[in-house]
């Protein structure tokens, strides 16, 4: 960081406070959830029992998913694929997350330590930024966000159908109901936070006054937006703790307790 | 002696606030090479501070205003010791220069159907300030800093250079206003009496002097609070452009009127002076005592009992229906809320850092207090950890602001006296009387800044390439001289041996507590006549003000610069306190409570005096040391820093369909019978 | 209730120069800036420090304390422990004229880049009708005291000085957001698409959004999400994104 002109300080930085605090945290956070989603999404077993289906696998695009009654499986992909069918659908929410803005804070400075914290010198000899590929690839994220949005109504959909018992009657709650319905909440709220659709839903206007509607729209979603870096990690946790808890019953660790 | 450096522009504006740069803009506008010097950084000048607003009769919120209210809310309020042609031009002009900052970028809060909103003041019949938020200064700067570099960008199309036609320089001090050598082979330089050639500085970076030539320079370097030790001013206000006009034998006029906020912070001390702004009471903000009473009720003056609510009922309704109500108290013009803090401060009825009580926080949600008074919020929850949403704030009177200075001609900013000089906003004087109403700074700065910038380019164009007037060497080289003195501090002790060499520092806070506790808000004869006494021998100790190191960027060297003026403008202020014996606006005596319809005639004129002047108030110390080692200013150096002589002037009259817009009841409390039958 | 207080004040200029021990008074209330003047006034006469305002308005102040860019004038003591040391340096960034004031003519460079406000041609002074929903968003922007401190700690050009001449900053790339999103802004009649050129000609690309302009803001404006990353999405609409091409073809066609 030293140029000539700039005053002699030899030190990378001057910090007291434990600013490694963060970055490591949430690089360690992120850490367990990539090993986590590998294994399981890989696992290709104990993602469905009824009614639920792990969010991992939903919808489940290929043919030799299990066989979920009015479950979210669709056999698009048709009977060649070989491999887990998680790995189908995960691209989409994978790909929101990765270009999602408040992740690539995160792993900018986790990972890459670019820049590990704020006035703490980067490790590297150049820094081009988003401006060249792959990273210039960051500007599609308003894609990912409607991919996004079209799985977050699918985990809606398993919400609904988490309203069964495991007999396929309607009418129905466990824990698990519970457990979805947090995690389709948080997911929302994630998705709707996203920076892409505060833009497309409100911010890309001029002039708000002529807009009334979407104004408020844009007003609210920027009160979530506020918290994206929150709902980023609370659907994270929410959407591992859902497949969890499936895996759980799956392997029949526990039966879900059920309410009525 | 090195020669320094030397430039030619058609315009020099001395000062980078709101004036200056409005000035630098017309003047460019006009086609006029312009350079604009400032102490500080392009965009940190002390316009920054102005949180209220804008005073401009726009009628944007109460359809009933327009320039005849504002300027007799101007002449009220100034006690009708204003020049009433500036009050004119200033009531008349205003609303312009605020609509052009909007076609420049600025972008002021709102009223519901889209025009500029406007809030109400102290002073103010009507809702009458353009704001934004209470950051209104922030927003002026910006947008005048911006403006010119749009003409900086236009430049750099037409030309490839940004700094072709308008250049600002930075970091820069003017030390001098110098003239035209005298023909008749007179003393030349700043006491020779010519035409203005241009100016003498130096950079603060680099400590590197420069001479820059120009037949017109504009004075807009603001005020002289950084002599009182309790001000709201930032150090730059020094009296730079008060003391370069005295210099250059330009007068002053009406420096007895210095104006103190009534609401500065008073805790914690690092702070105290800060100001709040009056939009806390413009927007529903109560003053109370430690009792929990509001004590306003009790200090409504006679000239204004009618126009002011007589209950806390009456003045709680105001807020709601302005048009059937009388304003409360806490919104009397600044002297008078000032001089009630003050009094029940004194009378032990303070709050425990010495200052009173101003709450918002019971009368407005935390919510709204967060939007309209977000820099309020934000200063006293990082400076005194106070939540003005929840708690009281403690405030007390602050030196904020000088109405006297530089005597201009009202409609081209001119200085009298010394042709090629002009002066616009704080530095000059007449237009606020004997007290400013709050908001009516900032339109000063815009309709004054303009002319002063319109006529000063007029000079200039009209003066002719062969005909323009230059520094001669020797003028220059004794302003070097003079600047270098502090650095020689040691060799002129060794020579005089009239004492040891002093601390500038140490210097200036004398200077400060002096001028608070001796010429401060109430004022007596004894005290301002000890401060001539204590001023004298500061004077005489700051020709021995020495500093160490060397000239980059050394503020203790820069500080020992500005002491003569700050020690210059002080002796004005006393002087003309100590003359004038009544109480008028921001000048209160003691010893003389009433206003004096007589005194309201005489403007007090400070000019250096020609001869020393030794009188009872002065020791005879201040005869003692002239510096030696500046043989081009010897005679200035020496000698007028402890020289102001005072002369009474007649105001001049009020033009008679002006003063037909007051009621002949009111105007019996200001005028003479005299004049009254004119 | 006053102490003595452990201070490392860097000193020197482009020459070189490096921490120097002083032990001050501090008393209660008081901000670093009161105690770098204190030493000034006590100690060291000729330390250069840059400051104006003293209230936080001006932005003039701007240094780095414990490693961390502030404003000297709003930093109280009462945040440190007595027993602390207190480092003070001037912006890492800039280059440094004398002890704590560096030059920021980098900045000014920046802002003159930054193509300024078209008034609309139709409209008088005067004339001028805005909502205030419609300026809230610039008005966020133009609370900017311009202390430069977001300038300072951005790592494009705090890290990597060649990005110096590519990288506007997050201060002036968020004055583009704040003319784009400025409701009489018309920039676009005379042909200057300012989100098109944030992204070719201000870097905004380099920009990877990780926010430490918007935790150093004195002014608490969140330059990141209502500025730069707006700014982001709106560059996209004009160069990432078909559809919106797409959409605006067809509009255009229609009118």
């Amino acid at each position: 960081m030293h140029s000539a002109s700039r005053a002699a300080i030899p030190e990378r930085h001057l910090r007291t406070d434990r600013w490694w605090l963060a970055p490591a945290a949430s690089a360690a956070g992120l850490l367990l959830f990539i090993i986590y989603s590998t294994w399981r999404a890989f696992a290709n077993d104990d993602y469905y029992e009824s009614p639920y289906v792990s969010p991992f696998y939903s919808p489940c695009l290929a043919d030799n998913c299990e066989p979920m009654r009015d479950g979210p499986n669709w056999a698009l992909v048709g009977d060649w694929w070989g491999i887990s069918p998680a790995i189908i659908i995960l691209i989409l929410p994978l790909g929101f997350r990765l270009t999602c803005y408040y992740y690539r804070k995160a792993y900018y400075r986790g990972f890459w330590a670019s820049p590990p914290a704020c006035a703490v010198a980067e490790p590297r000899k150049r820094y081009t930024g988003e401006t060249r590929f792959p990273l210039i690839l960051q500007n599609i994220h308003r894609y990912f966000f409607y991919a996004a949005t079209l799985v977050a109504c699918i985990l809606t959909y398993d919400t609904v159908l988490a309203f069964r018992n495991a007999d396929y009657e309607w009418g129905h709650m466990g824990l698990g109901t519970l457990v979805f319905l947090a995690n389709a909440v948080l997911l929302w709220t994630y998705t709707l936070s996203c920076h892409s659709c505060r833009h497309i839903v409100g911010g890309r206007l001029k002039h708000f006054s002529k807009h009334p509607v979407r104004y408020r729209l844009w007003g609210w979603i920027g009160k979530l937006n506020a918290r994206h870096a929150k709902l980023a990690w609370y659907s994270l946790v929410s959407v591992a703790l859902a497949d969890f808890y499936v895996y759980l019953l799956a392997i029949g660790a526990f039966d879900d307790p059920t309410f009525f | 002696m090195t020669q320094v450096e030397r430039q030619a522009w058609d315009v020099v504006v001395i000062g980078a606030g709101g004036a200056g740069l409005r000035a630098a803009i017309e003047a460019r506008e006009q086609g006029m090479r312009t350079a604009v010097i400032c102490k500080s950084l392009f965009g940190k000048a002390h316009t920054v501070m102005a949180e209220g607003g804008i005073a401009a009769s726009m009628g944007n919120v109460n359809e009933g205003d327009n320039w005849q209210v504002h300027f007799r809310d101007t002449m009220r309020g100034g006690k009708f010791l204003n020049h009433w042609r500036m009050a004119e031009l200033h009531a008349r002009e205003a609303p312009d220069r605020v609509w052009e900052l909007e076609s420049w970028g600025a972008l002021f809060d709102r009223t519901v159907d889209g025009k500029i909103s406007q809030r109400n003041f102290g002073g103010h019949e009507y809702p009458r300030l353009a704001h934004v938020g209470d950051r209104t200064g922030l927003e002026l700067i910006r947008t005048l800093q911006q403006k010119i570099v749009a003409l900086q960008q236009e430049d750099e199309r037409e030309f490839g250079d940004h700094e072709a036609r308008l250049k600002v320089f930075q970091e820069c001090t003017v030390t001098r206003v110098l003239k035209e050598a005298d023909p008749a082979g007179g003393p030349t330089g700043a006491g020779g009496s010519g035409r203005v050639a241009g100016v003498f500085g130096y950079e603060r970076e680099s400590g590197r002097f420069f001479v820059i030539e120009a037949p017109s320079v504009v004075l807009a370097t603001g005020g002289i609070g950084k002599s009182f030790k309790v001000t709201s001013n930032s150090w730059e206000y020094t009296g730079d452009g008060h003391a370069l006009a005295l210099l250059a034998g330009a007068p002053l006029i009406n420096m007895e009127f210095v104006q103190f906020h009534p609401t500065g912070m008073v805790w914690p001390p690092s702070v105290k002076g800060i100001l709040v702004t009056e939009s806390v009471r413009g927007d529903g903000g109560v003053l109370r005592n430690s009792d929990g009473k509001r004590f306003m009720f009790d200090y409504v003056p006679d000239v204004f009992k009618d126009k002011y609510a007589q209950s806390e009922e009456e003045g709680d309704r105001w807020y709601e229906d302005p048009d059937n109500n009388r304003r409360p108290p806490e919104l009397l013009p600044r002297d008078e809320v000032a001089r009630a803090i003050n009094s029940e401060v004194k009378a032990g009825r303070g709050s425990p850092h010495g200052g009173v009580f101003l709450d918002v926080s019971t009368r407005m949600s935390a919510e709204t207090i967060k939007r309209r008074l977000p820099s309020m919020h934000h200063q006293f929850k990082e400076l005194a950890d106070v939540d003005i949403t929840a708690e009281p704030m403690e405030v007390g009177p602050t030196c904020h602001y000088v109405m006297g200075g530089v005597e201009v001609d009202p409609d081209t900013a001119a200085a009298t006296g010394v042709l090629g000089l002009f002066a616009a906003g704080e530095v000059a004087g007449g237009m606020h009387g004997s007290n400013r109403l709050g908001g009516n700074s900032l339109s000063d700065l815009l309709v004054f800044g303009r002319r002063a910038g319109l006529y000063a380019a007029q000079l200039a164009a009209n003066t002719r390439p062969e005909d323009r007037p230059v520094v001669a060497e020797a003028d220059a080289a004794a302003a070097e001289a003079e600047a270098l003195l502090p650095f020689s501090a040691e060799d002129v002790n060794a020579t005089t041996a009239s004492g040891p060499v002093e601390n500038p520092y140490t210097l200036h806070q004398e200077l400060q507590q002096a001028m608070n506790d001796l010429v401060g808000i109430i004022r007596k004869h004894e005290e301002m006549a000890e401060a001539l006494n204590r001023l004298a021998g500061l004077r005489a100790r700051a020709r021995r003000a020495g500093v160490e190191g060397h000239r980059q960027f050394n503020p203790g060297w820069h500080l020992a610069i500005d002491l003569r003026n700050m020690l210059l403008v002080s002796e004005c202020v006393a002087r003309a306190a100590l003359e004038r014996t009544e109480s008028r606006g921001g000048h209160t005596r003691d010893d003389f409570p009433a206003m004096d319809r007589l005194w309201r005639r005489v403007n007090l004129v400070c000019q250096v005096a020609t001869q020393p002047e030794i009188d009872a108030e002065r020791p005879a110390v201040h005869g003692g040391g002239v510096a030696p080692a500046d043989p081009g200013l010897s005679g200035l150096v020496g000698d007028q820093a402890g020289q102001i002589q005072l002369e009474r002037r007649e105001t001049p009259p009020i033009r008679p369909d002006l003063l037909q817009l007051f009621e002949r009841d009111e105007l019996v409390k200001y005028l003479t019978d005299e004049e009254l039958s004119q | 209730m006053s102490y003595q207080a452990h201070f490392k004040v860097w000193r020197g200029d482009a020459d070189g120069g490096g921490l120097r021990d002083f032990t001050v008074e501090v008393n209660e209330g008081e901000v670093v800036l009161d105690i770098i003047h204190r030493l000034q006034a006590t100690q060291t006469p000729d330390l250069a420090v840059r400051w104006n305002c003293k209230a936080g308005k001006c932005g003039s102040c701007s240094a780095e304390i414990n490693g961390r860019p502030r404003l000297l004038c709003m930093t109280r003591m009462s945040v440190f422990e007595q027993s602390e040391t207190i480092t003070v340096t001037p912006m890492r960034a800039f280059p440094v004229v004398r002890d704590l004031v560096t030059d920021v003519s980098f900045n000014y460079a920046k802002a003159r880049e930054i193509p300024a406000f078209v008034p609309p041609a139709d409209l008088k002074p005067g004339e001028y009708r805005m909502s205030q929903e419609d300026v809230g968003r610039s008005q966020e922007f133009r609370k900017c005291i311009e202390c430069f401190l977001c300038q300072d700690t951005c790592h494009v050009v705090r890290d990597f000085e060649e990005n110096k001449p590519a990288f506007a900053g997050p201060r002036f790339l968020m004055r583009i957001a704040e003319l784009d999103m400025h409701p009489l802004d018309a920039a676009d009649e005379t042909g200057l698409d300012r989100k098109r050129a944030a992204q070719e000609e201000h870097g905004l690309g380099y920009c990877n959004i990780t926010k430490c302009c918007t935790e150093v803001c004195p002014e608490g404006i969140k330059i990141t999400d209502n500025a730069l990353i707006p700014l982001k999405e709106r560059a996209v609409d004009r160069k990432y994104d078909p559809l919106v091409w797409l959409g605006n073809k067809i509009k255009r066609r229609g009118q």
